[in-house]
């Protein structure tokens, strides 16, 4: 197993009306080959924001994101430099991530002949692409809109295969689709990243779809990293009380009346971010002194990372319960 | 007696290229205090079932069969009559609560509108009736939330708004299409608490339109599962979960992530696609995706098959009936 990605106490900051919204607050964080990690949080914990700064569509204002030996630049409006091109991202809207009027074969064509391939091989190329991703070879000829929402995200797909990736970076990739399409497009990244041993960051709300087909989970709190660990050791053990909420509000579909728990309180604002743990003000297990000190990860005996005073770097997790 | 009854009710909607069913050949009910989820996936036709009830199909959308709704016919009512209904017999909570929110009025000019409207309440009582709702749904402060925009509100206390405008006349029924789709999952557990404690506290009858299987198990008392536009499968929340007996049912169930096999990260999937409006396959229309699919089931449309008095499937083969017997897996 090999260290694809590493990133180093990245930040990264939105100007908003002149004043600066900080979306990640320092994150290190590592990608093997061969592996999917699974990145979760609410919604404004700055798992998207993370993604898109990890292939250079944004650019972090401190720290440092290691692709493959070299440092990641923020793109530029010309061509990818070469050594990027294997660093490729799938994004959650196939309807707005496909050009409307172009037809699907030039669409995956167009990074081959960047790369310097004759216009003739590339299409031959995407049509083996297609082919791969489960679509019929002469769907090269057609439009996006002939596709259904499934089709297209596997069209999405097909386009980040034809740069060769070595990484991919999926940002709610099965999100905006239906149930069956939903299982479909899974598996078929779960087959690409073992067939290709591309490492995959797997950002996502579901936790239920991120525990079936993750290797790793990083649990992403208001711009912070605060676990990583083993799927096994996120789901039966979580040591975050944080990780703990999230895990006991999926409702279970058994048809016992389990009712999820809610975590009251919103996310709070990233443009004054709450002192101390980022967690305290909606933490049932808040201590007096998270209000003033910021935890920092620490490295429990399991191998996971945490950062929570609750837990002791270097011991077993301490089970984390709720009421 | 049951507080809506629907007889075959058929929705016709006009499409480029000519009418289509979206809805066919529906019956149902739902209770007093009853929770119903209906479940299917887009294209189904359950928010055009919703829809129907209300009155407010597409342009060109027509409805047959019947819509009895406490004891009185409604599928006949005229667009005056549908707007007495609306509001204040029916009410209806949609996805996205920043949508269905004016963005540019306060939340005490959209709480109190229903009820000056259709009580005819001062606007001092409409107040106090606005702050108590605002209470019942458990927002913080409601006396300064009554004074702020949607967009002071984040998505979670956007949809508490939503359902206390739905709940301002006292309706007997609630339709939540998909009220927490969009919403993080501890979000969505405060407002499906939410829900539970409504009908627990005024014995509203809620139908909950999902797709999410999670939401209705902890929600429902029974669910309908709709296919192309037709039921294949209702019975008890737990029943139906714990043994499903429609091919696609049992289907849907096995996708779930949870309900894969151990140790595969492969999640078992249906092939193929839900067909599209206008495309929906002759004789049963889950034919063309089915593994126990026999030559018939592509003529004869599935008749009832009613497994128990509160089970019931639309499929001639039964593949599953002796595995549950037998009460093995």
């Amino acid at each position: 197993m090999k260290e694809i990605l590493n990133l180093k106490n990245v930040a990264v900051e939105y100007d908003r009306h002149g004043r600066k919204v900080r979306a990640v607050a320092g994150v290190d964080l590592t990608l093997n080959s061969g592996e999917i990690l699974g990145l979760v949080g609410e919604s404004g914990c700055g798992k998207s924001t993370l993604g898109k700064a990890i292939v250079g569509i944004l650019s972090p204002i401190t720290g440092e994101i290691v692709f493959d030996g070299q440092k990641v630049k923020k793109l530029t409006r010309g061509k990818r430099p070469e050594h990027f091109r294997n660093l490729q991202m799938v994004f959650q809207d196939p309807y707005g991530s496909l050009n409307p009027r172009r037809k699907i074969g030039m669409q995956i064509a167009d990074g081959l002949i960047v790369a310097g391939m004759s216009k003739k091989l590339a299409l031959l190329k995407a049509e083996d692409l297609l082919e791969k991703v489960g679509l019929p070879r002469n769907a090269v000829g057609r439009f996006p809109h002939q596709f259904s929402g499934g089709q297209r995200q596997r069209i999405s797909i097909a386009r980040a295969l034809a740069a060769s990736p070595t990484a991919i970076i999926a940002d709610e990739p099965i999100s905006a689709l239906d149930t069956s399409s939903q299982a479909q497009v899974a598996n078929l990244l779960v087959n690409l990243v073992d067939e290709f041993d591309m490492g995959m960051v797997f950002i996502s709300h579901d936790l239920s779809i991120v525990r079936r087909i993750s290797d790793r989970v990083a649990v992403m709190y208001l711009g912070k990293i605060v676990e990583v660990g083993t799927v096994d050791q996120i789901w039966n053990n979580p040591s975050h009380p944080y990780t703990r909420a999230l895990i006991s509000a999926i409702p279970h579909a058994d048809g016992t009346s389990f009712m999820p728990k809610d975590l009251p309180g919103d996310v709070p604002n990233p443009m004054s971010p709450p002192s101390g743990c980022r967690f305290h003000p909606r933490c049932p297990l808040a201590k007096a002194e998270c209000a003033s000190n910021e935890p920092e990860l620490r490295k429990l005996a399991d191998g996971r990372d945490v950062s929570c005073v609750l837990q002791t770097a270097g011991s077993q997790p301490v089970t984390i319960t709720l009421n | 007696m049951n507080l809506l009854t629907v007889e075959n009710l058929t929705v016709t909607l006009a499409t480029g290229s000519g009418d289509a069913q979206a809805v066919r050949n529906l019956s149902f009910s739902v209770g007093h205090g009853e929770i119903l989820g209906v479940a299917g996936e887009s294209g189904s036709g359950k928010t055009m079932t919703a829809l129907s009830m209300l009155g407010l199909l597409p342009y060109k959308g027509k409805a047959s069969g019947s819509i009895k709704f406490d004891g009185r016919e409604i599928l006949t009512s005229t667009k005056r009559e549908y707007r007495d209904i609306r509001g204040k017999e029916i009410a209806m909570i949609f996805q996205d609560p920043m949508t269905s929110l004016h963005p540019m009025l306060t939340v005490e000019v959209q709480l109190t509108e229903h009820l000056r409207h259709h009580r005819k309440v001062s606007k001092d009582a409409a107040r106090n009736s606005a702050l108590e709702l605002l209470a019942t749904v458990k927002i913080p402060e409601p006396a300064a939330a009554l004074k702020a925009h949607p967009s002071q509100f984040s998505g979670g206390m956007r949809q508490r708004i939503a359902i206390a405008m739905a709940l301002a006349c006292e309706p007997k029924l609630l339709i939540a299409d998909e009220p927490t789709t969009a919403l993080d999952v501890t979000v969505q557990a405060g407002i499906l608490k939410l829900l539970h404690q409504l009908r627990t506290d005024r014995n509203l009858s809620v139908m909950v339109i999902t797709h999410d299987l999670g939401v209705l198990s902890s929600l429902t008392d029974r669910i309908m599962i709709m296919y192309a536009g037709s039921e294949v499968e209702s019975g008890a929340t737990s029943d139906l979960l714990q043994n499903p007996r429609h091919p696609y049912t049992k289907g849907l169930i096995a996708a779930l992530p949870g309900n894969s096999e151990v140790n595969s990260k492969n999640l078992l999937s249906i092939d193929g696609m839900p067909p599209e409006l206008g495309n929906f396959p002759s004789g049963c229309a889950f034919h063309t995706r089915c593994k126990f699919a026999k030559a018939s089931c592509k003529e004869t449309v599935p008749e009832v098959l009613n497994l128990s008095s509160d089970h019931r499937i639309f499929c001639p083969v039964n593949p599953f009936s002796e595995l549950s017997n037998s009460g093995s897996k």
